[in-house]
């Protein structure tokens, strides 16, 4: 037999080899771990007028003694005070929780559509729903604004199909429904395709062998279409409920004044009152709270995988 | 471990019997894919209880002639009655026929017996009876250790039991077996053969089954379809079809034949009336005992099974009819037998097949030896088509 060099799996020595493996860590290291550190560090600060606008609590290695002793937990506890931040998580969990159900809804449908296209036209199919990222988020929730406010082209076109008299107009915009409106629109891509590449994948032969078995095709979809895109349905649900919970662009803009969400107080903590340490402890308290789902999700890869 | 040897095989044959009615009828089926033409006007009728095999080449039209009975594909023009009754329309969830699927389609995300349940659950049966039938299945395919296991927890051999006990499940008037034991090696799936036969006998239920593998189809069934191109060449009993095949196709495809190409040179008998037909292959004299099709002057072919030519070193008292000699030109040792392939003076080879009785090493005639090839009148047949 012939004998081809072997690949050196087991050597540890070599540098470039260690090089490949460290470079993620080191990138979730600096852009992740130690950014976090610093967020986590400044919540347990007090405000001060200042640059930056906060007391510092760690003063070189010898004052380690000195800032475990300062430790305070106050900005937490003034979090649970104040009915706002709490109040603010619920509805950010609330709008999270019912968009990624409306984005299952609509998004479920159009996966499984394009899964059962024709496979000439799918790329194509899939290329449509990647389409809108050529343009900048920013400016798609700017083009809603245009849509959905009362002089907007919805009023125009309501009024023009007779829907809607002359003098009336659309009440929308600056709601939360147009929050729910820019939210589904903007996260559709991110549910569609994990969805689609489940559905894609799943061979059809068990459908003809359900169908063969006495099974009506509405019902072999709950039987066994549905259940076999679990995967699909829990990695495109986690991948839009965690970032929408703290969305903030979206609310902003299209929302109204009572539109609560964390990621709203959060900026305007920072930015209005500029108290960077209540601030960083309602970022902690969120990262805290998004932490559960995300380990569902982690688990659910490492079954699938 | 007493291995079953499947059932004696019965008097069986409804075909021969004017009376009999078909169970199920293809009538002038023609399905088009576009502009390709799967099944051609094709007619067939399959009796009760029969095991009966499509059998053919890939993309003769084979399993489109079965997902038509199933309901899957819906034909062009022409009906399919099954007990007498026109099934076009019909869709699949409510036809009588059950289906073993090539790949075995079980569903992945449920266990075994909720595999073999499916069929039953969607009937709304009583759940003791469901779970009753669904132990008798896994009996009767010996898998009752593995009840709760996934299929991707299984071989391939005890997936295709689980496919198998599935579409047993309901008891369905038809079975249909889309190449059911392709993917198992050779020694399962001779095994699994015989019990499909057992299975069929003991449930009393009509299988069809579409397989490219001629030597299932013969040991399986009770009757055998040979397709080509969308239509059939010829059905018939697989020793019929073994030894009288109708056609150059048929003889050629079923098992290793001879064929050489002649013309009749005398008839000693009247058309449809048996005698001995003499032809001649290029200088090679062929006398045929058969039941004459043809005329003097006539093109046809001699056909002749290698395991009935005799192979002798020694030249036979007549050469003069059926007599070839040559050079063994090449040898296939395959245990029980050898093949030996023989070259005439103008370049034809010849086959001629030898049980090996003695457990001689060295055999008695080898390469390059010149051998003389016989066979007795009645061991080959004339081919008109």
């Amino acid at each position: 037999m012939a004998t081809v060099s072997e690949p050196q799996t087991g050597d540890r020595s070599n540098p470039a080899r260690w090089l490949v493996v460290a470079i993620p860590y080191i990138w979730l290291l600096l852009f992740f771990a130690v950014p976090f550190l610093i967020i986590l560090k400044i919540s347990f600060s007090d405000t001060a007028i200042s640059i930056p606008p906060y007391t510092p609590v760690f003063e070189g290695f010898g004052a380690i003694g000195d800032y475990l002793s300062q430790l305070d937990f106050e900005n937490y506890l003034f979090l649970t005070d104040d009915p706002l931040y709490f109040q603010a998580y619920i509805s950010s969990l609330r709008i999270a929780l019912i968009s990624t159900f409306l984005l299952l809804l609509i998004g479920y449908p159009m996966a499984l559509a394009m899964a059962r296209a024709p496979s000439s036209i799918r790329p194509t199919l899939v290329m449509l729903v990647i389409l809108p990222f050529w343009t900048s988020f920013l400016i798609r929730v700017y083009a809603w604004i245009g849509i959905l406010k009362p002089d907007g082209l919805l009023t125009l076109l309501l009024q023009t199909i007779g829907l809607m008299g002359p003098d009336d107009q659309v009440q929308i915009f600056r709601t939360d429904y147009a929050v729910f409106i820019g939210i589904v629109y903007s996260y559709l891509p991110f549910m569609v395709l994990p969805l689609y590449a489940a559905l894609e994948k799943m061979d059809n032969t068990l459908l003809e062998a359900a169908s063969d078995l006495g099974c009506p095709p509405w019902k072999a979809f709950w039987k066994i279409t549905f259940p076999l895109s679990l995967p699909g349905v829990i990695a495109g649900s986690m991948i839009c409920f965690i970032p929408i919970t703290g969305e903030f662009v979206i609310p902003d803009l299209l929302g109204g004044a009572d539109t609560l969400m964390i990621g709203k107080t959060l900026w305007t903590e920072f930015f209005s009152n500029r108290d960077w340490p209540l601030a960083s402890a309602v970022a902690v308290v969120l990262l805290l709270m998004l932490v559960v789902p995300i380990a569902i999700f982690q688990n659910q890869q490492k079954k699938v995988a | 471990m007493a291995k079953s040897l499947g059932p004696v095989k019965r008097k069986f044959s409804p075909w021969t019997d004017p009376s009999a009615v078909p169970f199920i009828r293809f009538e002038n089926v023609t399905k088009r894919f576009g502009t390709f033409t799967a099944v051609n006007d094709l007619t067939l009728d399959i009796y009760e209880r029969e095991f009966f095999s499509l059998l053919g080449p890939s993309g003769c039209g084979k399993t489109t002639l079965m997902r038509m009975l199933a309901g899957f594909e819906e034909p062009t023009s022409g009906r399919i009655l099954l007990q007498g009754k026109d099934i076009s329309g019909v869709p699949p969830y409510r036809r009588p026929t059950n289906m073993m699927f090539q790949s075995y389609a079980l569903f992945p995300h449920m266990s075994v017996e909720k595999n073999i349940a499916f069929g039953l659950e969607q009937d709304n049966l009583p759940k003791g009876e469901i779970s009753a039938r669904v132990e008798e299945m896994l009996k009767l395919v010996k898998l009752d250790q593995f009840a709760k296991r996934k299929p991707a927890q299984l071989s391939g051999g005890q997936r295709q039991r689980v496919a198998l006990a599935r579409s047993l499940a309901k008891r369905p008037k038809v079975l249909l077996l889309d190449e059911p034991l392709g993917a198992l090696d050779k020694k399962l799936r001779e095994e699994t053969q015989f019990e499909l036969m057992d299975i069929q006998h003991t449930l009393g239920l009509t299988f069809l089954i579409v397989t490219h593998d001629q030597e299932e189809a013969m040991t399986v069934s009770d009757r055998i379809a040979v397709m080509d191109k969308g239509i059939i060449m010829q059905v018939a009993t697989p020793a019929e079809i073994y030894e009288a095949p109708s056609s150059r196709y048929v003889a050629d495809f079923i098992g290793d034949i001879n064929i050489l190409e002649g013309t009749i040179s005398k008839t000693e008998a009247a058309l449809g009336a048996p005698g001995a037909i003499h032809i001649d292959s290029d200088g090679i004299a062929v006398k045929v005992e058969q039941e004459c099709q043809a005329v003097q002057g006539d093109k046809v072919a001699f056909a002749v099974r290698p395991e009935k030519v005799r192979i002798s070193p020694e030249q036979p008292a007549d050469t003069s009819v059926n007599a070839v000699y040559g050079e063994v030109w090449d040898i296939g040792y395959l245990g029980d037998f050898s093949v030996f392939l023989v070259r005439t003076a103008d370049g034809r080879i010849v086959r001629a097949a030898q049980a090996n009785v003695s457990r001689l090493v060295d055999r008695p005639i080898t390469f390059g030896d010149m051998v003389w090839l016989t066979w007795s009148a009645d061991a080959g047949l004339v081919l008109t088509r």
